[in-house]
C-alpha cells in the first residue's frame, strides 16, 4: 500500500519534471529569438564591428566575409541558422579571445557559481537570522535598528560597497585580499589553497550578498509576524511553550516558504550584480568576462553570456519549484 | 480636498516617511538650482588634482584625479540621476500599465500572450540585459532611459494586471458595462483611477532602482559620455582608490541618500494610502 503511493508520488514528480523541462526549453528558445532580434536591431552587423576593429577594409572583402558567415541570407534563414546553432550549444566565435564563446563561458562559469552560491548562502542565513531576531522584538529599538540597517543595504550600490570594503579591509587594515581569486605565484597544498580562495571570496561574496540580505530580512520579518497571528500559535502559547520554542519550532518552519521562492528569483539579479562585483574585485568569472566583452566590443560574447545567464535562471527556478514542493506537501506538483 | 488632508495627516504621522520626504526635497532642490551655484561645467579642470575635502574652502569636497571639482560633479550628477530615474520610470509605467490593463481587463488570449512575454523578460537577468542593450546600442541619455524602462516594465505590468483582474469583477464596473460605457472609458476612467495607489507606491521604488541601475551602468563605463553622473565619478575615483578614496566615497554617499529617500517616501506612501494595513 505504502509502496504504491510512493510509486505514484514518484510518477507525479517525473511528470512534473518532464513538463517543466519542456516549458523551460521553450522559454530558452524564446530568449534566443529575443537575443537574435537585439543583435539585428543594433546598428551595423558583426562584420561592420570587425571591420571597425581592423580600421576599415575594402567593401569587396567585407561582402565576401558576409557571404561566408551567411549574413547575406534572408533574415528568417539567419534566425533558423542561429537557433539551430544554439541548440547545438554553438554560440559563435569570440575573435578577441580566439575561442568558441561556449567554451570561453564554461571556463569562467565555476568562479561565478562559487561566488553566487557563497553570497546566496550568506544573504539567506543572515537575512533569516535578522528577520527572526526582528520579529521576536517587534516595535522595539532593536527591531527599528534592523529596519534601518536593511534600508541602508537597499540603498547602497553594491559596487560602491565593494570599493569601500577594499579601502578598509585591504588597504587600511590589510586583513583580506581585495583582488583576484587566489594568490598568484603561490604553490600551496590543497588545504592552504582552499583557504586562500576562501579568503579571497569573503569581500566579493559580502558585497554581492548585501542587497539580498536586506530583502530576506524584511521578508522573513513580515512572514514571521504573519504566522505569529495564526490560531495554532495561540494554541502553542496556551500550552505554555517557551517563546524560543514557539519561534523556532512553530513559527519559523512555516514562515520560511516565501524565502524559498525568493531564492529562485534571486539568481537573475545575482548574475547582474556579479558583473559589477567581479569587475571591482577582479574575480575571474562570467561578470568580469562580460565587462571585458564590453570594452572589446565583443557582441557575440555578450549575447552568449546573456543566453547562458538566462539558462541559469531557468534552471534555478526549476530547482526552487521542486524544493518548494518538497518543503510544503500542500502544494501540488501538477 | 479633505481626502488630500487625510492623506497628509496619515503620511506625516510616520517619522521615517517625513525624513525621506525632507531628504528627497533637498536632493530635488540641489538638482534644480544647484548647477547655477557651482562651477558651470563639471568636466572643467579648475584646481590642482588630489585636493582632499576641507583642504580648500573654495572646493569643499576636493578635486579628482585631474583636478575637477567634486562638488560640481555631485551637483550636476543629481540632475542626471533624477532625470534618468524619472524618465525611465515614466516610460516603464506607460508600457507596464498598458500591458497590465489589457491583460487584466480582457483576459483570455491577450492575457496569455502578454503574460508569457512578461515572464520572459523576468527570466532574463535584468542588469545583464541592460548592460548588453546599452553596450550594443551605444550609451547615450536616451538609450539608457529606454533600456532601464525596458527592464523595469514587467513588474508594473504584473501589478496592474493583478489589480485589474480583481477590480473588473466589482459591481461598479459591471454597472458601467450595463449602461453601455465604452471599454476604453471603463479601463481609463473607472478601473485605472482605482489602482493608482499601488502604482504610485511602486513608482518611487522604480525611480530608486533606476538610479541604482544607471549608477551601475555608468560605473562600468556605459554612461552617457557627455554627462557627469555619480556612477561615472565612482568609476573615475576608482583609479586612485588606494590613496584618495574620498573620490569614490562622496558620489556613493549621494546615491545612498537619494535612493534611501525614495524608499522611505515609498514606504510612507504605502502606509498612508493603505490605512487598513497600517497596524501591521
Amino acid at each position: 500500500m505504502q509502496g504504491a503511493t510512493q510509486g505514484a508520488g514518484r510518477n507525479r514528480i517525473v511528470r512534473f519534471l518532464v513538463r517543466r523541462s519542456a516549458q523551460a526549453g521553450l522559454t530558452l528558445l524564446a530568449i534566443a529569438v529575443l537575443n537574435f532580434v537585439i543583435v539585428h536591431l543594433a546598428p551595423g552587423d558583426a562584420i561592420d564591428v570587425l571591420a571597425g576593429e581592423f580600421g576599415g577594409a575594402d567593401a569587396q572583402y567585407l561582402d565576401k566575409l558576409r557571404r561566408s558567415y551567411g549574413l547575406d541570407q534572408p533574415i528568417y534563414v539567419q534566425l533558423f541558422q542561429y537557433l539551430f546553432n544554439v541548440v547545438q550549444l554553438n554560440l559563435g566565435f569570440s575573435f578577441r579571445n580566439n575561442m568558441p564563446v561556449f567554451d570561453l563561458i564554461m571556463t569562467r562559469l565555476p568562479a561565478t557559481l562559487l561566488l553566487m552560491v557563497a553570497s546566496m548562502l550568506l544573504s539567506f542565513t543572515a537575512g533569516l537570522l535578522l528577520g527572526v531576531f526582528s520579529a521576536r522584538r517587534v516595535n522595539t529599538f532593536a527591531d527599528d535598528a534592523v529596519s534601518v540597517l536593511a534600508l541602508l543595504c537597499y540603498a547602497t550600490p553594491l559596487f560602491w560597497f565593494g570599493l569601500m570594503a577594499i579601502v578598509l579591509f585591504t588597504v587600511k587594515l590589510n586583513l583580506l585580499p581585495g583582488n583576484g581569486m587566489y594568490t598568484i605565484g603561490s604553490n600551496l597544498g590543497w588545504f592552504a589553497a582552499t583557504l586562500d580562495v576562501a579568503r579571497h571570496l569573503v569581500l566579493p561574496a559580502c558585497s554581492l550578498a548585501l542587497f539580498h540580505m536586506a530583502v530576506y530580512t524584511r521578508l522573513m520579518r513580515a512572514s514571521m509576524l504573519e504566522v505569529y497571528g495564526l490560531d495554532y500559535i495561540r494554541t502553542a502559547r496556551a500550552k505554555g511553550l517557551s517563546q524560543r520554542r514557539i519561534a523556532f519550532r512553530h513559527v519559523l518552519p512555516n514562515a520560511i516558504l516565501p524565502m524559498v521562492t525568493m531564492l529562485g528569483l534571486q539568481v537573475g539579479s545575482l548574475l547582474g550584480g556579479a558583473v559589477l562585483v567581479e569587475t571591482v574585485f577582479g574575480w575571474p568569472g562570467l561578470g568580469r568576462l562580460a565587462f571585458d566583452a564590453i570594452l572589446q566590443r565583443d557582441h557575440n560574447l555578450l549575447i552568449g553570456i546573456l543566453l547562458l545567464g538566462s539558462a541559469l535562471v531557468v534552471i534555478a527556478n526549476l530547482i526552487t519549484d521542486l524544493l518548494y514542493a518538497w518543503l510544503d506537501p500542500r502544494i501540488e506538483v501538477a | 480636498m479633505s481626502a488630500w488632508r487625510d492623506f497628509w495627516l496619515r503620511y506625516r504621522r510616520k517619522t521615517s516617511a517625513m525624513i525621506g520626504l525632507v531628504l528627497l526635497l533637498f536632493v530635488m532642490l540641489v538638482a534644480i538650482i544647484g548647477p547655477w551655484l557651482v562651477s558651470a561645467d563639471p568636466w572643467d579642470i579648475v584646481v590642482r588634482p588630489f585636493l582632499w575635502p576641507g583642504e580648500d574652502p573654495e572646493f569643499p569636497l576636493g578635486s579628482d584625479v585631474l583636478g575637477r571639482d567634486i562638488l560640481s560633479g555631485i551637483v550636476h550628477g543629481s540632475r542626471v540621476s533624477l532625470l534618468i530615474g524619472l524618465a525611465a520610470t515614466a516610460t516603464a509605467l506607460g508600457v507596464g500599465v498598458t500591458v497590465g490593463a489589457v491583460a487584466g481587463y480582457f483576459r483570455g488570449w491577450p492575457d496569455d500572450i502578454l503574460m508569457r512575454i512578461t515572464e520572459l523578460f523576468q527570466t532574463i537577468p535584468t542588469f545583464l540585459l541592460a548592460v548588453v542593450l546599452v553596450a550594443i546600442f551605444k550609451p547615450s541619455m536616451l538609450s539608457i532611459i529606454l533600456v532601464i524602462s525596458a527592464v523595469s516594465w514587467p513588474a508594473v505590468a504584473r501589478l496592474v494586471r493583478a489589480e485589474f483582474l480583481s477590480l473588473r469583477e466589482r459591481e461598479f464596473v459591471q454597472s458601467c458595462v450595463v449602461i453601455g460605457m465604452s471599454e476604453t472609458r471603463i479601463i481609463f476612467q473607472q478601473i485605472l483611477p482605482n489602482c493608482l495607489a499601488p502604482i504610485i507606491v511602486m513608482s518611487s521604488i522604480l525611480v530608486a532602482s533606476a538610479i541604482l541601475t544607471e549608477s551601475g551602468l555608468s560605473f562600468l563605463g556605459l554612461g552617457d559620455p557627455n554627462l557627469m553622473s555619480w556612477g561615472t565619478m565612482i568609476g573615475i575615483g576608482r583609479e586612485a582608490m588606494r590613496t584618495a578614496w574620498y573620490m569614490s566615497a562622496l558620489p556613493g554617499i549621494a546615491i545612498i541618500i537619494t535612493v534611501l529617500a525614495l524608499n522611505l517616501v515609498g514606504e510612507g506612501l504605502n502606509d498612508a494610502l493603505n490605512p487598513r494595513l497600517k497596524n501591521r
